[in-house]
């Protein structure tokens, strides 16, 4: 009588084990990562109601991120400008323009922008801009180099990991408070000591407590 | 009929499918730009019935969440009653020839850093009315080094930055008096000038 197994059917338990461990490995790691803010939220470009370059404002004419943003070293949200904001300069230049009808409807009628944001965080977390920038974090951190983008993407995943990455080791993400808005910011060679001295003048103790961020 | 034993598990097959499939999962990793907003698998409590900053409301007919406060209202601290310091006048309406915030080395260190953020663009590094914006094509601004802008009293600077003058639009959403005073200060620096009674620290 023939043998109702071949002969490799010996090796079936073994693969099994090893296949079931292959495909659980994928699993864990397709969710860690497919499931995780690096790659759900980093890339998110909104189309939004105006063609807005930053790399024209910011980088081109070299306009401080601040010129808009203005409330953002004194308030937790780095504030989108008002459309009178924008008609400070668009009010001679390029007022005409198709692209800028939207910011002058919104100007002569008095009715808000509908801007699409970009940066979410949960409801959950507090975050305040102000005491990032007095503790000397700057803009590119966060936000990549918004001076290069056409269109705003979000350049960094803003989870909860990432955050307590820099709130546990900072050293490398202090400049000093004059160059917070600098795109080109490198850390120079003496960036321990430079970091140690910041930490200690401006009295720098990122928390890593629940309640530092979560209320 | 094929038999049993001529039957081979599919390895071969099956790692080709495997190179294929794990690239594939790759070329959609991160930073890939996506015009549609992020799905979160598990969304915990991050969308909550409740305004955040220059939210949209559904409730006021122009939309805003945020509301100005009610007309002929003061918020606590925003009297402004000392006319020198908020409008740059004096009792008798006049300009005031000196500026309020002394010009120590701090004030000045704020107004050359709030200048260079909000007046550069138009006025130049320098002051001297060659700023990018101004290449641009907007109406080019007078040197702050000529005469007439030195002899200008610095209350009637504060009140142009306060409520613009001819080209310029006002800046009082942008710079707080304090802040609008430094420059002042820091100007009066640029234009190589000291006031009566200051001292420099």
């Amino acid at each position: 009588m023939a043998q109702i197994f071949p002969p490799w059917a010996n090796r079936l338990p073994v693969l099994t084990l090893l296949a079931a461990a292959v495909l659980g490995l994928s699993a864990v790691s397709f969710v860690w990562y497919y499931f995780s803010p690096w790659y759900t939220d980093v890339g998110y470009r909104p189309t939004q109601p105006v063609f807005y370059s930053h790399l024209l404002h910011a980088d081109s004419l070299g306009i401080d991120c601040r010129y808009c943003h203005s409330d953002v070293e004194t308030s937790p949200t780095a504030n989108i400008p008002p459309v009178q904001t924008c008609m400070n300069c668009h009010k001679i230049i390029k007022a005409d323009s198709e692209r800028l009808q939207p910011v002058v409807q919104s100007y002569v009628t008095k009715t808000p922008l509908k801007w699409v944001r970009v940066h979410k965080l949960p409801d959950f977390v507090y975050f305040d801009h102000s005491i990032h920038l007095r503790a000397g974090v700057g803009c590119a951190g966060c936000h990549g180099r918004v001076n290069e983008m056409l269109v705003v993407s979000q350049a960094k995943p803003l989870s909860m990991s990432w955050c307590l990455d820099c709130h546990r080791h900072p050293d490398d993400h202090l400049r000093p408070p004059d160059q917070i808005t600098n795109m080109d910011w490198e850390p120079a060679a003496d960036q321990v000591e430079f970091a140690a001295k910041q930490k200690h003048e401006l009295g720098i103790e990122p928390t890593v407590d629940c309640s530092g961020c979560h209320r | 009929m094929p038999r049993l034993t001529d039957i081979r598990p599919p390895v071969i097959p099956g790692l080709l499918l495997l190179a294929v499939i794990v690239p594939l999962l790759g070329g959609c990793a991160r930073e890939s730009p996506s015009e549609k907003p992020p799905i979160h698998v598990v969304p915990d409590m991050d969308h909550q019935p409740k305004y955040k900053a220059q939210a949209e409301s559904d409730f006021f007919a122009d939309a805003s969440a945020m509301r100005l406060p009610v007309k002929g209202t003061v918020p606590r601290g925003y009297l402004r009653a000392d006319d020198a310091f908020y409008r740059g006048r004096d009792e008798t309406e006049a300009y005031v020839t000196a500026n309020p915030l002394p010009p120590t080395a701090e004030v000045l260190h704020r107004g050359e850093e709030r200048f260079n953020i909000y007046c550069s663009p138009c006025h130049g590094k320098g002051g001297r009315g060659d700023g990018t914006v101004v290449a641009r094509g907007f109406t080019q601004p007078p040197d702050f080094v000529s005469d007439s802008l030195r002899q200008m009293p610095v209350g009637q600077m504060f009140e142009a930055v306060t409520n613009g003058v001819r080209n310029m639009p006002s800046y009082r959403h942008q710079l707080r008096p304090e802040d609008r005073w430094a420059i002042i200060a820091y100007l009066r620096q640029l234009q190589g000038m000291t006031e009566p009674g200051d001292t420099l620290e």
